[in-house]
């Protein structure tokens, strides 16, 4: 196995990256695949609390770069899913404990062993950020149909940019689709138009999202959300399959994301 | 030679300027290290802003010194660079090119613009990067909302312009702005300022130049 190492990051707070990560990896894992979650946001760490695995921490991602522990003592097995793993960061310490050097040895050292990594970002442009995408292979940027979040997202495709990193796909989160339909929201074609990277996912406003997340249970197993079948999909488009964007309602918007994605 | 000499370092009121000879990148940079390593106390939590005189300095090499001073707790805020390629590969990295702020609008002389001091830019520049320039800039690709271009010539960008441009930036009011797609969220040129209004219809390629006082555009027919 030589495993892949997914960044999840959007520059602007709050739009959804630690959802994001829970749930791929649920889908991932859901999949027979081995995935280990690490949660980059140092000192807010919350990865934990929505895969309610909080109760289970004794070592964290700053315990393993300081020689305290091995690094599998610090991977924390998922109650459900036997090939899902997280590795927390530390609650307490100041993010400079761990280094963009730190990030790639530790990716190094998972990467034989597991089928994806997925890295969850802190948010901002700050030492975290370098720390998170040190390692990625790929990064998945979050972003809500909003002006100041997709600001935020144009600077960070600028700043991968710069830093010559293999083209990153985005993810648009919390669409509403009558909101947009209403004109009263950005569209993912008005997203596109701005970011021009590739549209790798869609997901809709769905309160089954916080419901889950105040669980501790990642919506991806609840078979019945359209947020949690969007996920899935973003999971089997990170696997290369072509999976056809969802519906979401209102017509008209579904032959306009048809379009976009053969626009890539 | 030693890295003394290859590595000056002077007190500034709020970090450190490091000078680096014109050595190979590889053996100035090395050179940089070493004398960090000597003293990690004295490094320990700086900010550093780094001379680097004539190098020539891709993005990849500016960001792993970058990571690496980080590593050693030191923060690289700005370089200095004789080089335009440096300075926009710094720019565009989010470093500043300069420590102290130009002072404001002091004796706006028209200064007549080297024609062959043009800085291509061949990418599009996204939100949060400001580029810097005495001459004239080319940028094939997008100037996206939150990007600026400050140019003391003219500006000419090959895609569409949806930020921020200041041409003519040291008074030349001969300086002039093209874009095909002509939608600023503010365009200057010298003194004088204009917000374009909302664009009406398909894109079309259109120049903005100083007129009686005042921005004015016009269709692009190059030639
Ligand atoms: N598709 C969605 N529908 C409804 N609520 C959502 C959706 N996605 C995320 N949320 C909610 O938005 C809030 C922020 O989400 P989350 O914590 O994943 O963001 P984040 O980007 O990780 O934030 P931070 O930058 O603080 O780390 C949470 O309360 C989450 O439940
Ligand atoms: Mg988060």
């Amino acid at each position: 196995m030589t495993g892949k190492v997914i960044t999840i990051t959007s520059g602007k707070g709050g739009v959804g990256k630690t959802t994001t990560v829970a749930n791929l990896a649920v889908a991932l894992a859901a999949d027979g695949k081995k995935v280990v979650c690490i949660d980059g946001d140092i000192g807010l760490r919350n990865l934990d609390v929505v895969m309610g695995l909080e109760n289970r921490i004794v070592y964290d991602i700053v315990d393993i770069v300081e020689g305290r522990c091995k690094t599998r003592q610090a991977m924390i097995r998922d109650k459900r899913l036997p090939e899902l793993f997280l590795i927390p960061a530390a609650q307490t310490r100041d993010k400079n404990a761990v280094s963009p050097s730190d990030m790639v040895r530790l990716c190094d050292e998972l990467r034989p062993d597991v089928d994806w990594i997925l890295i969850d970002s802190p948010a901002g442009i700050e030492r975290g950020f370098r720390n998170a995408i040190a390692a990625a292979d790929k990064v998945l940027i979050v972003t809500n149909p909003e002006m100041s979040a997709v600001r935020d997202a144009d600077r960070v495709v600028g700043l991968l940019e710069a830093e010559e990193k293999n083209a990153p796909s985005l993810i648009v989160n919390r669409l509403n689709p009558s909101m947009v339909k209403r004109g009263d929201m950005l569209s993912v074609d008005d997203v596109y138009d701005l970011l021009r990277i590739d549209v790798i996912g869609i997901v809709p406003e769905d309160e089954n999202v916080i419901v889950a997340s105040n669980k501790g249970v990642p919506l991806t197993i609840e078979a019945r959300s359209k947020a949690g079948l969007a996920f899935r999909n973003i999971a089997r488009r990170l696997n290369g399959e072509q999976v056809p964007f969802l519906e979401l309602e209102s017509q008209g918007l579904w032959e306009r994301l048809a379009r976009l994605a053969g626009r890539k | 030679m030693s890295d003394s000499s290859l590595v000056q370092i002077k007190g500034l009121r709020d970090g450190l300027l490091v000078t680096l000879g014109d050595a190979a990148w590889m053996i100035a940079q090395e050179a940089l290290i070493n004398r960090i390593e000597q003293q990690p106390s004295f490094f320990q939590g700086a900010r550093l802003a780094l001379d680097v005189g004539n190098q020539v300095l891709k993005s990849a090499e500016l960001s792993a010194l970058r990571d690496s001073l980080s590593e050693k707790g030191i923060t690289l805020w700005a370089i200095l660079s004789n080089s335009p390629t440096t300075e926009s590969t710094a720019q565009i990295l989010g470093l500043a090119t300069r420590i102290h702020k130009a002072r404001p609008a002091e004796a706006p002389v028209a200064k007549s613009v080297d024609h062959d001091a043009a800085l291509w830019i061949d990418r599009t520049l996204r939100s949060g990067v400001r580029i810097e320039h005495p001459g004239h800039v080319v940028v094939v690709g997008d100037v996206n909302p939150g990007a600026e271009v400050i140019a003391g010539g003219s500006v000419i960008i090959w895609g569409r312009l949806r930020g921020v441009v200041h041409a003519g930036a040291q008074g030349n009011r001969e300086a002039t702005v093209c874009a095909l797609d002509m939608s600023p969220t503010q365009l200057r040129i010298a003194g004088e300022i204009a917000v374009a209004p909302a664009r009406q219809g398909p894109p079309k390629p259109e120049v903005v130049h100083l007129k009686n006082g005042r921005l004015q555009a016009e269709p692009w027919n190059p030639g």
